[in-house]
């Protein structure tokens, strides 16, 4: 069944129910976290950083120090408008911090510096496309920032997780780093688009290059609601989703909770409000905790910050400074360079893949071959060593090197392989690896003409076929050419010579 | 040289004229404690070795190189933090806890050479008008042993008061400083909000919290507040002040109006609190004053405002104290909500757990509206009020406190009453204005205080003012005999 | 008066517990102090303007600069129960 959910998300209805969830209608809105690599943290001039030994990236205001005081951190200010700007939301003209007030040992203040009725952007929206280029569009609700909470391990018990532990481990240097939270509205209709919306969600903010965007790393982390109603019906009670770490995850998260409400109410059960976890080993959810004493967070206007007032010059600065935005990119690449939208898309699907591209696309001034070579050979080279572009050893003055090579007929497209493979172990350059190998193709006619006479002299019997008729016996003769030119041998000069000399 | 100097200024000069050593200096006052606080009670803990090496360090440096105030020691209300000096807010949840840095404030007076003696008592998280809510032992009033000394400041008020420190740094949120102040007869000031910086101050109500002086005449107190004041890149509602402190050396009144404040005349001022108040107004009016009464009708709604605003606050900056990072921890709990829970229930005292009770009430679901809103909007009509007043006085005076220094236990029965204490005072707080206390005389043997008030930043001529009638006025300022018990 | 489930619905939020002479004090105590505050819940202020600092201050913000940090010894010092650097909790399940 969670299979059938996914197929009929791939068809890519926007709004209309899957038929086979039995006509229920998904309801889907997200919650994103985005860590903002800031140097400091949002609070406080501890650096922001990732795996060092625990409580090591603190100080007594993130470690909530009784008498300290928070500070904002003025870039963490102008990322965060960024990202509200890039989501085409309006920016609060003063907005202001308030404190969520509630216990947990990874929370050193028992409360965490966030914002509530007054956040930093509100009512934006962000179009995003499934692979079968079916379009759907997703309103923002609202953009605000707060702090990171520390991080807890959970110590002995036999999963490592929360239930089961004899007692938890708190570190904080990740609390206190600057967050970024955007809620969307609840316009997602299957777990495939909530896939592809943090897909395109994820490429945004790494264009305007404030986050690293790394979901194993935590740096972008998705909660998801979802409930499930019949069409036109009210909203049905809708669950949690926490903490989906991967893409795969979200939309599997998402099937199976999906599969579980659909069996329930089917059943005639109802639904409660819960916090739902996926075991991806399992593709089981199971719920957490029911949120039976809501929870009361007391929310006040925070008395130790002031209010910022962002003014019309200051918010059009930044919305000015926002680089070109995937959707726009992925339009212009397709235009310029005559490639399909699946094709732009794939290769601005990242900022860096992106600039790789159009920078040997420029070097060579062939749009598709570059396309080609980048989703094909480089891309494959990168998949197989797990590599980010940034860390190619094939830089894109190198590959437009080799593309050049291949144009001018030096190399077939079988030896340009080849030579990007060397390319890849020894991080020469194309020109550099045919020389010293070799493996430039023989197109001098006088020096291969020598040869093809040589050949066909030693081969009386073929050349009389050859001469009676019998083309395909030309066949044997390349054969022979290529063989004693080890393949270097231009092909279509080695058949014109061959034909003038079996003409005898 | 064995006579107490008794004031700062003295300290500075008997340093500086050579006629005694910061280590004798620190030393006086270290025996002064030893012989009389056993009675009085004003510190929770006396550093008698860290004064020693710090005062041994000034007199190490040559006469040439010191600073103005190097050498004068100072003690500090128990909430301020200082690195490696166990801080605990009179709070039993905090036994133990050394901070890991100093506060603002401290670091400046460090910088400036000052002597720490030691940590003072106070009402435990400063919640409180008597510092019989302390966690650890009752203040006594130096003038009468039986009485309260006021709070939450009240240790520093009463170590002024019995001569162990020539001055200290006391704390205000509703009155804090100038209460116990009056009932002590030391002078208190409580300085515009954000001119000196929070930063290290263990917080009561972030929106009301500030840190000023207390001390024997108004001339160390302007001293002082030049020491500790100014903007602080730690804290992000603090100003500073506009131009540095000079020491006040006015000696009329003439060309200055002040507004008598009427609603704090009526009956629950004390006739004998009054009988003083009436004689400080012909003294302004002797040193050429002008007083009239003005009428700030909505200060009587302060103190409800207060008792939310206050609270609310609080109810959030304590929830920091849940045994996992510092301070005290319930033995053996076996989960996490039990350490919780009882860490809490154990740390923190009655009147603590009243008002994080009352905060967290008018904050939870449904209520913040009709509650901290509320107070918060009452707060904006009480500004308007005193912005109107000041358009046509310079100062507004009052008594500090509608009351004598009271018994000891007579009132920790009735939170409501306690509360009243603090009735002239808090409204200061709620528009952040500076507001002093100096003593106007006494009755029935017991000090009585003059709270003067100014507009927002009008410290030095709230100073000046005050040094004039304190001139004018010549309270006895000697320390009250406190007979030996130990 | 509040009522005493309210007191303890509060105090669960408060993370605080009473033995039942304490909730009945403090259920005394809070309808005592909160029919005094409640005074200002009947005045009509619609219009005002809520004031969260008396002295109004805005745009204070910190360039993006690092600061020294505690050493892992300084940042655990105080710490009631600590292992390998890390604050220990009871469990938390
Ligand atoms: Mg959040
Ligand atoms: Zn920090």
């Amino acid at each position: 069944m969670t299979a059938d959910v996914s197929r009929s998300a791939g068809q890519g209805r926007a709004v209309s129910a899957p038929p086979d969830s039995q006509g229920w209608e998904i309801v889907i809105g997200l919650e994103i976290h985005v860590q903002l690599s800031t140097r400091t943290k949002m609070f406080c001039g501890c650096p922001v950083t990732f795996g060092e030994p625990p409580n090591t990236q603190v100080c007594p205001i993130c470690l909530g120090h009784p008498g300290t005081l928070p500070v904002t951190n003025e870039r963490a200010v102008e990322y965060a408008m960024r990202i509200a700007l890039a989501l085409d939301c309006s920016i609060t003209r003063e907005t202001i911090f308030h404190r969520k007030n509630y216990f947990y040992p990874d929370l050193p203040k028992g409360y965490q510096i966030s914002q509530f009725d007054l956040p930093l952007g509100v009512v934006g929206h962000l179009d995003a496309e499934l692979e079968d280029g079916s379009g759907f569009s997703v309103g923002i609700t609202r953009v605000h920032m707060e702090e990171d909470a520390g991080k807890l391990v959970h110590s002995g018990g036999a999963t490592g997780r929360i239930q089961g532990a004899d007692y938890s481990l708190a570190d904080f240097n990740r609390g206190g780093t600057p967050l970024v939270e955007i809620v969307t509205e609840p316009d997602i209709r299957t777990p495939e688009q909530a896939r592809a919306f943090l897909v395109e969600l994820k490429s945004l903010i790494e264009h305007l290059d404030v986050s690293d965007v790394n979901m194993e790393e935590g740096s972008l982390r998705c909660d998801a609601n979802v409930s499930i109603r019949r069409p036109g019906e009210a909203l049905g009670v809708k669950t949690e989703l926490k903490n989906m770490n991967s893409f795969r995850f979200l939309q599997r998260g998402l099937e199976a909770e999906i599969e579980r409400q659909v069996a329930a109410l089917e059943d005639g059960e109802t639904i409660h409000q819960a916090t739902v976890h996926f075991d991806p080993t399992t593709g089981r959810v199971s719920t957490l905790r029911s949120k039976e004493e809501a929870h009361d967070y007391r929310y006040f206007p925070e008395p130790d910050l002031v209010p910022i007032v962002l003014d019309e010059d200051r918010i059009e600065r930044v919305r000015a400074s926002l680089p070109e935005l995937p959707a726009a990119r992925r339009a212009r690449v397709a235009d310029a360079y005559g490639l399909s939208p699946y094709d732009a898309a794939v290769l601005c699907a990242n900022r860096v893949l992106g600039d790789y591209f159009e920078r040997v696309a420029a070097l060579t001034g062939d749009g598709k071959l570059s396309a080609n070579w980048v989703m094909g050979e480089l891309s494959a080279y990168l998949n197989a060593g797990g590599l980010p572009v940034s860390e190619s050893a094939v830089t894109p003055e190198r590959l437009a090197g080799l593309l050049a090579l291949l144009n001018d007929g030096t190399l077939s497209g079988k030896l340009a392989k080849e030579v990007f493979q060397i390319m890849v172990e020894t991080g020469a350059d194309a020109g550099a690896v045919v020389a010293e190998r070799g493996m430039g193709q023989i197109s001098d006619a006088g020096e291969l003409e020598a040869l093809v006479g040589a050949i066909v002299a030693a081969n009386p019997g073929p050349a009389a076929e050859f001469r009676q008729g019998h083309d395909r016996v030309l066949g044997f003769f390349v054969g022979q050419v290529m063989k004693q030119t080890k393949g270097q041998a231009n092909p279509k000069l080695t058949n014109e010579l061959l034909r003038k000399h079996l003409a005898g | 040289m064995d006579a107490l100097p008794l004031t700062a200024n003295g300290c500075r000069d008997l340093l500086a004229a050579g006629e005694v050593s910061a280590t004798e200096l620190a030393t006086l006052y270290l025996d002064r404690i030893e012989s009389v606080d056993d009675a009085v009670g004003s510190f929770l803990l006396v550093d008698r070795k860290g004064a020693l090496a710090q005062a041994a360090a000034v007199d190490a440096k040559p006469a040439g190189e010191r600073l103005p105030w190097e050498g004068v020691p100072i003690a500090l209300k128990d909430l301020l933090c200082v690195k490696g000096l166990e801080t605990t807010c009179a709070s039993r949840i905090l036994k133990g806890y050394r901070p890991p840095y100093d506060a603002t404030v401290v670091a400046k007076l460090r910088a400036a050479g000052l002597v720490f003696l030691g940590k003072l008592n106070m009402d435990e998280f400063a919640m409180g008008s008597s510092t019989e809510n302390s966690g650890y032992h009752v203040t006594r009033n130096p003038w009468d042993l039986e009485r309260v000394p006021g709070g939450s400041s009240g240790g520093s008020a009463a170590c002024v008061a019995a001569a162990e420190a020539p001055w200290t740094l006391g704390s205000d949120t509703g009155g804090s400083i100038r209460q116990p102040a009056a009932l002590c007869g030391v002078v208190g000031l409580k300085p515009t909000y954000g001119a000196v910086s929070r930063y290290g101050l263990i917080a009561f109500a972030s929106s009301l919290d500030q840190i000023g002086p207390l001390t024997r005449d108004v001339r160390d107190s302007a001293a002082l507040l030049s020491l500790i004041a100014g903007r602080d890149p730690m804290d992000s509602t603090s100003l500073g002040l506009p131009a540095p402190i000079s020491l006040p050396d006015r000696t009329d009144l003439a060309g200055l109006r002040f507004g008598i404040i009427g609603e704090y005349l009526g009956e629950s001022c004390e006739p004998g609190v009054r009988e003083v108040f009436d004689h400080a107004v012909a003294a302004i009016h002797a040193l050429g004053g002008v007083c009239e009464e003005v009428s700030l009708p909505s200060v009587e709604k302060g103190l409800a405002a207060y008792y939310i605003i206050a609270p609310a606050e609080a109810s959030s900056n304590l929830a920091r104290f849940d045994g996992a990072r510092y301070g005290r921890r319930a033995a053996d709990a076996d989960d996490l909500l039990e350490m919780y829970n009882r860490t809490r229930s154990e740390g923190f005292g009655e009147e603590v757990k009243r008002r994080i009770m009352i905060g967290t009430y008018v904050l939870s679901a449904g209520y913040y509206d009709a509650y901290y809103g509320q107070a918060q909007r009452t707060r904006t009509l009480i500004i308007d009020d005193f912005r109107r007043a000041f358009e046509n006085v310079d100062f507004l005076i009052s008594p500090t406190s509608p009351t004598v220094a009271f018994k000891i236990g007579e009132r920790t029965e009735d939170p409501l009453s306690m509360y009243l204490s603090d009735l002239c005072t808090i409204p200061v707080n709620l528009a952040g204005l500076p507001g002093i206390s100096i003593p106007a005389g006494h009755s029935g043997g017991l000090p009585v205080g003059l709270q003067i008030i100014g507009p927002h930043f009008s410290e030095q001529g709230l100073l000046d003012a005050s040094y004039a009638l304190e001139q004018r006025l010549a309270v006895r300022t000697s320390p009250p005999p406190v007979e030996v018990t130990r | 008066m509040i009522r005493r489930e309210e007191v303890e619905h509060i105090a669960r939020l408060a993370r605080l517990t009473f033995d039942e002479a304490e909730l009945g004090r403090f259920q005394h105590d809070l309808s005592q102090i909160i029919d005094y505050v409640q005074t200002l819940a009947e005045l009509d202020l619609t219009g005002l303007a809520p004031t969260a600092h008396a002295v109004e201050v805005k745009n204070v913000l910190r360039a993006d600069e690092p600061r020294p940090c505690l050493s892992q010894k300084e940042a655990t010092a105080n710490g009631p129960l600590v292992e390998e650097g890390q604050f220990v909790v009871p469990r938390i399940g």
